[in-house]
């Protein structure tokens, strides 16, 4: 995570904007595998009792595409998406939509998420888990990055028949 | 008189039965998992999706897995299981400029900005069999080198400055709709079907009928003069609007595969000459597929854009209605459902008519006979 992305994220524990370092801890944990999520979560020791309030479930999402790639958005098709929303015992409610069917996923998340918005852990949650899985993201997306620089093509110039 | 045929139960179960063990094949062999499919046949997952219109890669997998291999079975298993869950809503559309690329490769531009990015590709393999590969020999993890961070522009942002090509939309910008015209999973489709439905088609249609209408357009029929100005690979975000939270969240990111293809146009007595473009979008791994989708997107627009129409890739209810192999399937294999009263009924009057016509020609015969003799 960059100083700037941890600014952004600390900045949503303030008062003046609770919603934005909820929208980058459910972004993240959208992002990352299960069974990260719940060794990131070991991390936070006991996490408190939460009640379903909905799903987990599995359902779709229509992806759109656009026209052209900028133009006007069309259907491209669906994707599976599974959410979930959970009360914590003093009222916080989290809510955690991924793709993919990973229902323990979804309910970790939401517990997460509902933790994030009750206020009290918020250096915790962004030391151990939102950091943490952040780090490893962006990893991943530099690898991906450098792996496809890798098969960038060098162009040179033979010079011929000048003389 | 209708009777009741009844007694196929047992066969049946025993079919499904011999099915199972045909699949599972010689049980010496470890049984394939479903995460094996998703990392190694990574491509044929990708296809599954993208026909099925459903992007689930372990479900797609496991379809794979189910049809022993068959990819409209599997196609066809997706759709029956995208049919039992509920829609959660629709997402933002996914914004490929902000793709964090494997490839990217454009035939109009050698040095446009970000490069030529060759990417996974079987391009430039000699297409000999590997038998290495048969052993199970060790990989090396793909080379890596320092990423420049220099953007992929888009080559229809480059030709767009000087008006060279046409704008994706070409309205006023503030006037670009927010939704699609319509969705092809909720209402039956109507001709003529405007353009952001003919893309959703076009998108879930199968890809070797594509491939072949834009192999017709190359050939001849129906011409469109394609370049294949940029054709990008990788991962793009997804994010959704959630009402009860009041902001967009990002539900994690999915591959696609993107193609614009560049098409000559004359222009008309309304329009300036400009190039025109043909837009594909497909799921997963498919640049075969997105391609053939840019040529027939294009040849389809043959009526917007004043062109005649006099092939079939240029016919819009031809070309729609024969896209989804599931319907095709459907309607073809059906004919090995039993149809033993409509035969029996077809027999009798083939029969009939053999009556007619014998009876006919004796007839004819005897008045030769007679006019002979005479």
């Amino acid at each position: 995570m960059t100083a700037s992305q941890r600014e952004h994220a600390t900045a949503a524990g303030s008062e003046d904007d609770p919603g934005r370092g909820l929208k980058a801890l459910m972004d993240i944990l959208a992002a990352s595998p299960g069974a990260e999520i719940a060794a990131a979560a070991d991390a936070l020791g006991e996490l408190p009792e939460a009640a379903p309030v909905r799903g987990p479930e599995t359902g779709l999402v229509m992806l759109r595409g656009r026209i052209g790639g900028d133009g006007a958005p069309f259907n491209l098709g669906e994707a599976a998406v599974t959410r979930a929303t959970v009360r914590l015992a003093g009222g916080a409610v989290g809510h955690a939509y991924a793709l993919g069917q990973d229902r323990e996923k979804a309910r970790l998340s939401a517990v997460l998420a509902a933790l994030w918005s009750e206020g009290t852990r918020r250096e915790a949650i962004l030391r151990d888990v939102l950091e943490p899985l952040a780090e490893a993201r962006a990893a991943e997306t530099s690898r991906t990055r450098r792996e496809a620089a890798a098969t960038r093509v060098d162009f040179f110039t033979m010079v011929r028949g000048d003389d | 008189m209708y009777v009741a045929v009844k007694g196929g139960e047992a066969a049946i179960a025993n079919a499904h039965k011999m099915l199972a063990d045909r699949r599972r094949g010689d049980r010496s062999l470890p049984a394939i998992t479903v995460e094996q499919l998703v990392e190694q046949l990574g491509l044929a997952v990708d296809r599954v999706m993208a026909e099925a219109s459903l992007y689930a890669p372990a479900l797609a997998a496991l379809a794979v897995k189910q049809a022993r291999g068959d990819m409209i079975e599997a196609i066809f298993l997706l759709r029956a299981y995208r049919t039992t869950l509920p829609r959660f809503g629709a997402s933002r559309p996914l914004e490929t400029g902000e793709m964090v690329a494997e490839r990217r490769v454009s035939a109009t531009y050698k040095d446009l900005p970000g490069g030529q990015v060759l990417g996974p590709t079987f391009d430039y393999t000699h297409r000999l069999l590997d038998p290495e590969l048969a052993a199970d020999a060790p990989v090396d993890p793909a080379p890596a080198r320092e990423h420049e961070g220099e953007p992929l522009t888009r080559v229809s942002d480059i030709l767009a400055h000087e008006d060279l090509i046409e704008r994706a939309f070409t309205g006023d910008p503030d006037q670009m709709p927010e939704e699609p015209s319509g969705d092809l999973t909720r209402e039956p489709m109507e001709f003529p079907m405007p353009r952001d439905l003919r893309l959703q088609a076009l998108a879930r249609g199968d890809e070797g009928f594509l491939l072949a209408l834009g192999y017709s357009t190359q050939r001849g029929y129906g011409r469109t003069h394609p370049f294949a100005g940029e054709i990008r690979i990788g991962e793009v975000e997804v994010e959704m609007d959630v009402p009860e939270l009041g902001f967009a969240v990002a539900l994690g990111r999915i591959r696609v595969t993107e193609c614009q293809m560049v098409n000559q146009f004359a222009g008309s007595a309304k329009l300036a000459p400009q190039f025109t473009r043909g837009y594909g979008l497909v799921f997963g791994q498919s640049e075969r597929k997105a391609m053939a989708m840019a040529l027939v997107d294009r040849s389809l627009r043959a009526g917007e854009l004043g062109e005649d129409r006099v092939a079939p890739a240029q016919d819009e209810e031809f070309v729609i209605s024969h896209a989804d192999n599931v319907q095709a399937t459907g309607f073809v294999e059906h004919l090995k459902l039993p149809h033993y009263v409509d035969f029996q009924a077809e027999l009798d009057l083939v029969r009939r008519l053999r009556a007619e016509f014998e009876a006919a020609r004796a007839g004819k015969d005897d008045a030769t006979a007679r006019e002979a003799a005479e």
